[in-house]
């Protein structure tokens, strides 16, 4: 996994919070900064590739790590 | 580029359908959407303070109930006094179990993202509702309000 430089645990939490949260978060970050997102619900794999896509903000690396999902994305 | 707009008529009262305005709506602000709710009829209770909304098993063959109930239990028994309490109650335990934000969350993160709720005003002169019990920011205002913001929307629905 590559650098990041603030981290999110969404873990537990289901749909649209894992989004929420990460815009929230996003929101309060500088241009060009790695946000890291842990999440465990399944549907946020296609949530964050979509939400990527619609805000610009761009998806650098998504994978999972013993049934958790993370997502790297750099603020636009 | 413009942002895009997302209208939404929300018009039930009930625990279940409380939820594709909320999530919707918050989400689409995510998304960048300005997004306006219009409530009217039944969809008035999602803006009380208090929203103590129910869900009731009573004419909704569709909703999954605990040891497969809802196959074998006699549809008349679910109109039983005590029903809607204890499918409520079961409802919203199961919500928290698998971390589905509440509505009174739901709500909050709308109104931080800046989603306009707007009351329909007839509905609440129908209904003798007060509008102090009414969270704050609600404007009220009536059809043509709504079409003034839905007839440049992108994406328009009924709920």
């Amino acid at each position: 996994m590559a650098d990041f430089d603030q981290e999110l645990d969404a873990s537990g939490l289901n749909c649209p919070l894992p989004i929420l949260r990460a815009k929230k978060t996003l929101t309060g970050m500088e241009s060009g900064k790695v946000l890291r997102i842990v999440a465990t619900d399944p549907g946020s794999v296609k949530d964050f590739e979509a939400f990527s896509k619609q805000t610009g903000n761009e998806l650098l690396e998504s994978g999972e790590e013993g049934g958790k999902f993370t997502f790297l994305i750099k603020k636009s | 580029m413009e942002e895009k707009k997302f209208a939404i008529v929300a018009t039930k009262g009930t625990l279940d359908w409380a939820y594709p305005p909320f999530i919707l709506a918050s989400t689409a602000s995510a998304l960048g959407y300005e997004t306006e709710i219009f409530f009217t009829f039944y969809g008035l209770q999602l803006l009380k303070k208090d929203m103590d909304l129910k869900v009731s098993p009573l004419g909704n063959p569709g909703m999954p109930m605990p040891m497969g109930m809802d196959k074998w239990f006699p549809t008349i028994f679910t109109a039983l006094p005590g029903m809607e309490a204890m499918m409520t109650s079961m409802m919203k335990k199961k919500m928290a179990s698998k971390g589905v934000a509440s509505l009174e969350e739901l709500r909050e993160l709308c109104q931080e993202a800046e989603v306009k709720l707007i009351a329909c005003q007839m509905t609440v002169d129908l209904f003798d509702m007060d509008p102090t019990s009414f969270v704050d920011g609600v404007e009220f205002a009536g059809a043509a309000r709504f079409f003034e913001f839905a007839g440049e929307s992108d994406i328009c629905m009924y709920i």
